[in-house]
Formats: C-alpha cells, structure tokens, sequence
C-alpha cells in the first residue's frame, strides 16, 4: 500500500538541493541525514516568509508584528506538540537543540534550588545510560556526577548491536535512566517502554534521547512511557538551531529554571525573582524564532507526507541497504543485521580500510555523502574495538538507486586500496 | 575525480607497506599526539646521536591512510639526517600543507614527501597529514631538553 501512495520522485522535488550538482558533474547522493537532514521549499518558504512579512520579536512587542510572530511562534509549538503526541502544548519547550534539552534536565538533578526529592542527588544516588549513547547524552551525566558525587552507571551493548538491557541495574538508587530511543550509529530502536517500566518502579525518573527515532517514526510521547524526551529540528527536515524538550508537566513545574534572563521571568527585584510558568520559564532570551516556525513547517510537512509512510520507505530502503552491503568482502555491519527494531542507520567497517579514506572517495569520486568517524559515540566504537565507522542513514528522499551508488563507491573504494 | 589526486600511488604504497613501524628502543624522547576530530593518533620516540644526527624514528599509530603514510615517509626522509635538516623538511612539509592547494613545493626539500601535495586541497584531511609531523618536531625538542 505504502509503495503506491510513496512517491519518492515527487518528494525529492520538494528539495531543492537534490536539482543540483556538485563540482564536476557528480550527481549528488545524500546518505548522512543522520547527521543533518536536506530542506524541503515548505521549510525555507516558511521561514523567508516569516522573515521578510511577519518578522519581529515574541510574547513582549504591543504591535502588529509582534503578534503576528508570537501568534506563528506558539502555534509552531502546538504543531510540535501534536506530531509527538504531548497531552499538553505546555509540555513542549524549545531548545536551541537536543543537547540543551539533555543538559536542562541534568541541571535540575542535586540542584540546591530543587528540593523536589525526585530531583535530589548525590553520593550513594545512581544515574544510568548506555554504552551506546551520543555524547550529549553521556557528558551532562558526567558534568553532573563530578558536581554531586552520584554515580554513573550504564547498560553495555551485545556483539549484534542491542541494548545489553539487564533490569538490574536499575534499582532503588537510580534516580534517573537517560537513553537514546534509537541509536544514532547503529540503528538499534531500544525496548524504552519496558526499561521505563523497570525505572517507574524504582521511583526513577526517565529520559529519552528522540534525536534519531523522532525524524523517522511515528512516536507517541506518553506511549513511550517515559518522563522526558528529547529531539532536535534540523534532523527532521526544519532548520538548525532549534530543538525540543518534552517533559510531564508536573515534573517541569516542579523543576528549576536552566537560564535566566528575558522572557522566563514573572516579577524581578533586585535581589530576587519569581517565574514564569512552563513552557517559558525554560525559554530565557530571544528564542530561535523563525527557526522554531520552520521546524513547525516542518511537522506539517512530515505530517502530510505521513509518519507511517516514511518509516515503511525507510524500511524499504535498509532491507536493501543490508543486502546490498552483505555482499562486500571485508564489510562488517556494526549493528543489527536484520530489521527487527532497527530504523535507517547503517554503519560498518571495510578490512584495511580507514572509514575517512572511503568517506573521502565516495564523495570525491561519486558524489556519495555517508558520515565518517566516531559519530560522537566514541565510546560505542571503543566497545567494538574499533576508531571510527562509515555510516549511511537514509530518509524519506532516498531511493535504492542511491543505495546501488554507495555498493558500486564501496568496489571502488576497494580496488584503489587493493 | 579531485580526490584521488590525493591517493598518490606513494601514499598507498606507504601506507600499505610502513616503513619503520613500530616502538624502539633506545629513544630520548616520546610523544603522543591525538587528532580529536577524527581520533587518529600516534606514539613516536627519536633518537638522537653525535653531531645531530638522527639515529632513528619510530612510531606506532592508527588512523586513515594519509595520516599512516605521513609516518612512514617522516620516518625514511628523517633517519639518517641531521636534526637540522629535518626541521627544515619539516617547515616546508608544513607551508605546503597549510597551502590551500595555492603553494608551489619544493620538491629538492621534500623528497617523497612532494606526494601530499594534493592532500592540502582537502582542509579537512591536513591535519591527517601533519599529525606525525607535528609530533615529530615535539619530540625533537623535547630530546634536547
């Protein structure tokens, strides 16, 4: 059903940037929206609009402008808390991306000015992530470790690529378990319902970073059982700069402000201030506003294409990628090797080989963008016994075709190093 | 097509084959040096004998095949020299790395070295080439301390 109603010809149009060529005459093969995804013309007519007829500053200007931004900038919000299924558009707060949002959360913990008990932390308190995560979401756990004496702790990751999920390690001392809901290298979509059950009945608190399940899936909020979740706008086709916090309303009531300043204040003294309630009390300063309309234009768009829709292509698109990659000598997929809770990242390794000489050629030669390195998961490399990967992660303007042009960049690759 | 241009036949040589891999001993100084973007590094000792003259490089790394083959051709071109002409090899591995492609090499100066010469079109590959390099002339200054 998914094959008739996706036209993948008629969504490549939508952006622009797959009408162009690079240097040469390549065509070009974008396989690296992992890393950052491509536009389409809604995102960036959006936001040229707003920027040239609309444009002035939010919730503060008593004139038409201003209005008109405020009113766009706070429907964004709405549409974001639609597409992910927030009870309460309250619950949505915009970030600057997903590493803010991480870091917000991890500031209210063994916060002197949260005295909320779910919050408080320290020496004997655990904290617990994965092996596989993202470095934003590993080094806010640290920074607030070595603030408050707690303990880190995290679940490693099996040879096939899967969360290594033993229960317990969660125990009465956790206070929060923070993971990725999918893996940014390899893929793997994590049981985060059954590890929040788990946390739930300790009293923890838990945090999901969405980073790469958010673009991809259709994802519910409160489905996923978690307490917040965290994703960011310029990997789901809207703009950089902006990203999302989702969290239980009675949590971020109960949490502390992270920055202070313009906008997040209710009434200022001197010598002290109260609050504005939530979402704005975690939006000091100037927000990212245009950007924020576009990451709105953004869910409309991915919204009209269809979520179900997008996750079956991609779903499309890795069975191939798989089969097509099983056939290379040398090649060993870092990651599951079958589809079962796995979305579209595929990274591997080529014996002999460094991932930054075939990046390199791909590119260079055949016009194939991949992500070459440690992907920020270095420690997830490290578990593998290896310095850095070759990663294609595909979205819903990518076809086989493309797939058949990174197989045939990958011979190539292996004959100049023969 | 630009980018093979950089896969001179030398540098795959090199890095197929290294020349001098491997720590030795006896060394006066050793140094290791990381590239954190793309986590390629290397461990290299010098060994310094009468009138200057260096008695030998060696190193142990990993990383892409321009940061491996770097080591490899420092390794040839340093053995044997004096200190002096080295970092003055060194100089002028450097101003041609850090050339933007624009920079005319001297080739009586380099040696095998000329074969990077493509690499410096490729910002983000440079310092794969200079990694070894750069540690080198760390270690010979440490050495004379």
């Amino acid at each position: 059903m998914t094959s008739i109603s996706f036209d993948v010809e008629k969504i490549r149009k939508d952006f622009p940037v797959f009408s162009r060529e690079l240097p040469d005459g390549r065509p070009l093969v974008y396989l690296d929206s992992g890393n950052s995804s491509q536009k389409p013309n809604q995102v960036i007519e959006t936001m040229r609009e707003h920027l040239a007829l609309h444009y002035s500053n939010v919730g503060r200007a008593m004139h038409v402008l201003g209005a008109e931004s405020t009113d766009a900038y706070e429907n964004a919000r709405d549409k974001i808390a639609g597409f992910v299924g927030a009870p309460s558009r309250d619950e949505v707060i915009f970030t600057k991306n997903a590493s803010e949002a991480l870091n917000l959360v991890a500031y209210s913990f063994g916060n002197p000015a949260n005295t909320d008990p779910r919050f408080t932390l320290g020496p004997g308190d655990e904290i617990v992530i994965s092996e596989m995560e993202h470095h934003s979401n590993i080094v806010p756990w640290q920074l607030l470790v070595q603030r408050t004496g707690a303990t880190l702790k995290w679940f490693g990751v099996t040879d096939d690529g899967r969360l290594d999920y033993t229960p317990g390690l969660i125990t009465e001392r956790t206070k929060i378990v923070s993971i990725a809901h999918q893996s940014n290298v390899l893929g793997t979509v994590n049981p985060v319902a059954e590890v929040a059950r788990r946390a739930h009945e300790v009293g923890a608190l838990v945090m999901l970073d969405a980073s790469q399940s958010v673009p991809h899936h259709p994802v519910d909020v409160t489905g996923l059982g978690a307490d917040f979740v965290a994703f960011t706008g310029h990997k789901m086709v809207g703009p950089s700069g902006i990203g999302v916090l989702w969290g239980r309303a009675e949590l971020l009531e109960a949490m502390p402000p992270f920055l202070g300043g313009g906008e997040m204040i209710e009434a200022v003294w001197m010598d002290r201030s109260t609050y504005a309630p939530v979402p704005h009390k975690f939006e000091a300063g100037t927000p990212p506003i245009v950007e924020a309309i576009g990451l709105g234009a953004a869910v409309d768009y991915l919204t009209e294409v269809g979520m179900e829709a997008i996750e079956a292509h991609e779903r499309s698109l890795t069975a191939y990628a798989l089969d097509a990659l099983r056939d290379l000598p040398g090649l060993r997929i870092i990651g599951p090797d079958s589809l079962e809770q796995r979305g579209g990242t595929v990274s591997f390794t080529i014996e002999g080989i460094h991932p930054h000489d075939v990046g390199q050629i791909l590119d260079d030669r055949f016009g194939v963008a991949v992500r070459v390195g440690h992907h920020c998961a270095r420690p997830l490399h490290l578990r593998f016994g290896i310095p850095a990967t070759t990663r294609a992660s595909f979205y819903l303007y990518n076809t086989t075709g493309e797939i058949d042009a990174l197989v045939r960049g990958l011979h190539h690759v292996q004959k100049v190093f023969a | 097509m630009i980018g093979e241009s950089m896969y001179q036949e030398l540098i795959l040589e090199h890095y197929k084959h290294p020349q001098g891999r491997g720590l030795r001993e006896p060394y006066d100084a050793e140094v290791h040096h990381v590239n954190p973007t793309c986590g390629d590094e290397i461990t290299l000792r010098v060994k310094v004998g009468d009138a200057g003259k260096v008695l030998d490089v060696s190193y142990e790394g990993q990383g892409c095949s321009i940061s491996q083959a770097a080591a490899s051709v420092l390794h040839e071109l340093a053995t044997g020299s004096t200190v002096e002409e080295t970092l003055a090899v060194v100089d002028e591995f450097t101003r041609l790395m850090q050339g933007r492609g624009q920079v005319e090499p001297d080739e009586d100066v380099l040696g095998d070295a000329v074969a990077f010469a493509g690499v410096a079109k490729f910002p983000a590959r440079v310092k794969c080439a200079l990694l070894s390099w750069m540690a080198y002339k760390d270690a010979v200054v440490r050495s004379a301390e």
